[in-house]
C-alpha cells in the first residue's frame, strides 16, 4: 500500500532556506536595483527597463563584452590543447606521477590576488625578472603599463600559467581511466598515434573535457581579481573586462541601477553560453 | 584450394617472460594448430593472459621465439603478425559505428572500399549484427558489443585469433548461446584459435586441445578429452574439475589402500604394484555417490556440511572425519537427494575411478 502525503517537502526545506540566503535573496536585491533609481536614503524611483536599454545600447558595454569574449576565447584556445598535450605526456605510473601531479596543482593553490601581484612584479621592466630580461637582455621593448598588446600578452600568459593545470588534471584523470585493452586493440589494428588519440583517447576524455571547458569558460568569463591587480584594466581601457567595468560603474561611479542591470545581463550571457555548450556536447549521449 | 585445407601453426619455443625479478611465464614450448580450438585452462593469475600477450607481441619476452607457419615472428610488431584479440571486456572504438568498428583494421590495412563492405557485411551476417551496423557500441547490449568485437576478428581474417575469456562478462544465457556458436564461427577459416578460460566446463564443451596452466607454466597439453581422462599430475586433476576434485592421502600396504581407520579397499592393476607408502588419491565428485552403484563401491560415512540442490543435480559437501584435516569431499549425483545438514550419511566411491599420485604430485596409477 502506498500512502500519499506531503512530508517529503519537509526534507527539501533546509536546502531551500540555504539557497534562498546565498542566491535568491541577493539576486532579487539586484533585480530590485535594476528597475529603480536611488539617491540613497532608501528613496527609490521606478525606472522600468530603462537601465537595461541603456546598458544594451552602450558602446562602453559592447567594448567590454568584446574584450571579455576575446579574452575567454584566447585562453580556451591555448589552455585546452596545451592541457591535453601536457596530460598526454605525463607518466601513467611510477615515482614521477605524484611529483607531476603536485607540481601541476601548485599554481591553482595560490590565492588569486597573489597571482596578480606576482605577475605584476615579475613583469616590471626595471626590477621584474621577466620584464628586465625582455627589455635589457633580449632588447625587446616590453612594458605592459604603456603598451596594450603587452598588457594582453601578460594577462593571457598569467591565466594560462594559473589555470592550464585544471585542464591537465581533468584530462589526466580521463586518460588514466582508459583500460589498457583499448591500446592493445589499437596496436593490433596497427593504428597510428594520431588515430589512437582521435578514436580512443579523445572520445574517452570527452566527458571530463566538457567539464573542464565549462569550468574554464565560466571562470575566465567572470575573471576579476587577477587582471584588476595586474593591470587595473589599463593601459587606457584596453584590459577592462566585463567584471572590472561593472565594479567601476557600481563602486566607482555609484550608478547602482545601471550596474544592477549590467549584472543581470552579464549573468544571463554566462548562463546562456554555458547552457548552449553543455547541451551541444551532451546531445549525443542523451539519445 | 579450400581454406580449411590450409593448416596454420603457431609455435612457441622456450619462451619466458620476466617483470623485474619475477618470472611471469616460465620456459614454455607449445605448438598450436588451426582447425580446432586451443584452450588455455587455468585459474586467474596462472599466466593465460601473459602467454597470449607474448604470442600477440604485445609484451616483450625475456627469451625464446614465436613462429607462425614456419616464420620467426619474434621480432615482428603486433600489427605485422596479423592477429586478432577479443578481450573479456567489450573493447570497441566508442565513437565509431559498428560498421566502422568492424572495418577499422581493414581500413588501416588500406583495403579497397568495396572489399571492406563485403567483408564487414559477411561478418555482420554471421554474428547477426546486420540491423545494428549503424549504431554505436554503447547503444548495444553486452552480448552484441562482444559480437561486434568478434566480427572485427572475423572480418580481419587474421592468422591467429586470441579469445581471452571472451564470455566472462556475459550473463549466463548469452554465454551459453555464444559459446555454442563459437566453434562454428572460426571453423574453416584457417586461423589458429587460442581460447583462454578458467572454467573446465568451457574447455570440455569447446573440445580441441587444451593446455593446462599453473603458476606461469603449461603443466599438460593435449587433446581436451585425453587430459580430462588422464591428468598427468595432481594439479592437472585439480584444475580440470568443477566442482573441485576430491583428494585425500591413503596408506598403501600390500594390496590394501587405507583411507581412514574404517575405510579401506583392495587395489588392483598398476596401483597394486606400487611400493608401500603414502599416496594421494583424487576422485571426481560424480564418482562419489549417495547410493551404491552397480560396480564395486567403497562405503564412506561422512557428516554432511553443505548441500546444493539444482533441478538436475544434487551435491553434498561432507566431512571425511580424517584426524588433523579440514578437507571435505563433494558428492555430485543426478536428481534430487534429500540430505540432512549435520547428519551422518553414507557415500559410495568407485575406487577404479580414482587417480593415484606419488608424494611429488606425479600420476602413478
Amino acid at each position: 500500500m502506498k500512502t500519499e502525503n506531503q512530508k517529503a517537502w519537509l526534507f527539501v526545506l533546509p536546502v531551500l532556506a540555504l539557497v534562498a540566503f546565498n542566491a535568491l535573496i541577493p539576486m532579487m536585491t539586484v533585480v530590485n536595483y535594476s528597475v529603480q533609481e536611488t539617491f540613497g536614503d532608501n528613496v527609490f524611483f521606478w525606472q522600468g527597463l530603462d537601465w537595461f536599454q541603456q546598458i544594451l545600447r552602450s558602446e562602453r558595454f559592447h567594448d567590454a563584452l568584446g574584450r571579455q569574449f576575446l579574452f575567454t576565447f584566447l585562453i580556451l584556445v591555448i589552455e585546452v590543447p596545451l592541457g591535453i598535450a601536457i596530460a598526454l605526456s605525463m607518466p601513467r605510473k611510477g615515482f614521477w606521477v605524484p611529483v607531476c601531479l603536485v607540481l601541476m596543482a601548485l599554481p591553482m593553490l595560490i590565492p588569486w590576488n597573489v597571482v596578480g601581484a606576482m605577475w605584476n612584479i615579475f613583469t616590471l621592466p626595471d626590477i621584474g625578472l621577466l620584464g628586465y630580461a625582455l627589455n635589457h637582455v633580449l632588447g625587446i621593448n616590453y612594458d605592459m603599463t604603456q603598451d596594450p598588446v603587452a598588457a594582453w600578452v601578460t594577462i593571457v600568459t598569467m591565466d594560462v600559467w594559473h589555470w592550464t593545470s585544471l585542464v591537465v588534471l581533468l584530462s589526466y584523470a580521463g586518460l588514466v581511466s582508459i583500460p589498457d585493452a583499448y591500446y592493445q586493440a589499437a596496436k593490433i589494428d596497427g593504428a597510428s598515434n594520431w588515430a589512437v588519440f582521435r578514436f580512443i583517447q579523445l572520445p574517452k576524455m570527452k566527458t571530463v573535457l566538457t567539464i573542464a571547458i565549462l569550468l574554464r569558460f565560466m571562470d575566465s568569463f567572470n575573471i576579476y581579481t587577477e587582471p584588476f591587480v595586474l593591470t587595473g584594466g589599463g593601459p587606457g581601457n584596453s584590459t577592462t573586462l566585463l567584471s572590472i567595468d561593472l565594479v567601476k560603474i557600481a563602486l566607482g561611479q555609484f550608478d547602482l541601477g545601471p550596474a544592477a542591470a549590467m549584472s543581470l545581463i552579464y549573468f544571463a550571457i554566462t548562463l546562456l553560453v554555458s547552457w548552449l555548450f553543455y547541451t551541444l556536447m551532451t546531445k549525443d549521449d542523451l539519445n | 584450394m579450400p581454406e580449411s585445407l590450409i593448416k596454420m601453426a603457431l609455435e612457441l619455443k622456450n619462451v619466458t617472460k620476466r617483470v623485474g625479478a619475477v618470472e611471469h611465464i616460465k620456459e614454455t614450448s607449445l605448438v598450436l594448430d588451426s582447425g580446432h580450438f586451443n584452450v588455455l585452462l587455468g585459474a586467474t593469475g596462472s599466466g593465460k593472459t601473459s602467454l597470449i600477450k607474448l604470442m600477440a607481441g604485445l609484451d616483450p619476452m625475456a627469451s625464446g621465439s614465436v613462429w607462425m607457419d614456419g616464420q620467426d615472428v619474434t621480432r615482428l610488431s603486433t600489427q605485422k603478425r596479423n592477429i586478432s584479440l577479443v578481450h573479456q571486456f567489450f573493447i570497441n572504438y566508442p565513437h565509431m559505428t559498428v560498421f566502422d568498428n568492424i572495418a577499422s583494421p581493414l581500413k588501416v590495412a588500406g583495403m579497397a572500399k568495396s572489399e571492406i563492405e563485403g567483408r564487414v557485411e559477411e561478418a555482420a551476417d554471421i554474428l547477426q549484427l546486420r540491423p545494428m551496423l549503424h549504431r554505436r557500441p554503447h547503444e548495444l547490449s553486452g552480448g552484441q558489443q562482444q559480437r561486434c568485437a568478434l566480427a572485427r576478428a572475423i572480418a580481419k581474417e587474421s592468422r591467429a585469433v586470441f579469445l581471452d575469456e571472451p564470455l566472462a562478462n556475459l550473463d549466463y544465457k548469452l554465454r551459453e548461446e555464444l559459446r555454442d556458436q563459437l566453434p562454428d564461427l572460426f571453423a574453416g577459416r584457417g586461423a589458429v584459435v587460442v581460447y583462454a578460460t578458467s572454467e573446465p566446463e568451457e574447455a570440455l564443451l569447446l573440445g580441441g586441445k587444451t593446455a593446462l596452466m599453473r603458476d606461469g607454466r603449461v603443466t599438460q597439453f593435449g587433446a581436451t578429452a585425453d587430459i580430462y581422462r588422464n591428468p598427468a599430475n595432481v594439479e592437472a586433476a585439480r584444475v580440470f574439475s568443477d566442482p573441485p576434485i576430491n583428494t585425500a592421502e591413503i596408506q598403501k600396504e600390500g594390496n590394501t589402500a587405507r583411507l581412514t581407520r574404517d575405510v579401506s579397499w583392495l587395489l588392483d592393476g598398476a596401483a597394486a604394484d606400487l611400493r608401500d607408502g603414502t599416496y594421494t588419491i583424487a576422485i571426481r565428485p560424480h564418482h562419489v555417490l549417495p547410493f551404491a552403484g552397480a560396480g564395486p563401491a567403497v562405503r564412506i560415512a561422512g557428516r554432511v556440511q553443505v548441500t546444493e540442490l539444482s533441478g538436475s543435480e544434487s551435491s553434498a559437501h561432507f566431512d571425511l572425519g580424517l584426524p588433523g584435516s579440514n578437507d571435505s569431499w563433494v558428492s555430485l549425483s543426478a536428481g534430487v537427494h534429500p540430505y540432512e545438514v549435520g547428519e551422518m550419511h553414507d557415500f559410495y566411491m568407485d575406487p577404479s575411478a580414482a587417480y593415484v599420485f606419488a608424494p611429488d604430485g606425479s600420476r602413478v596409477a
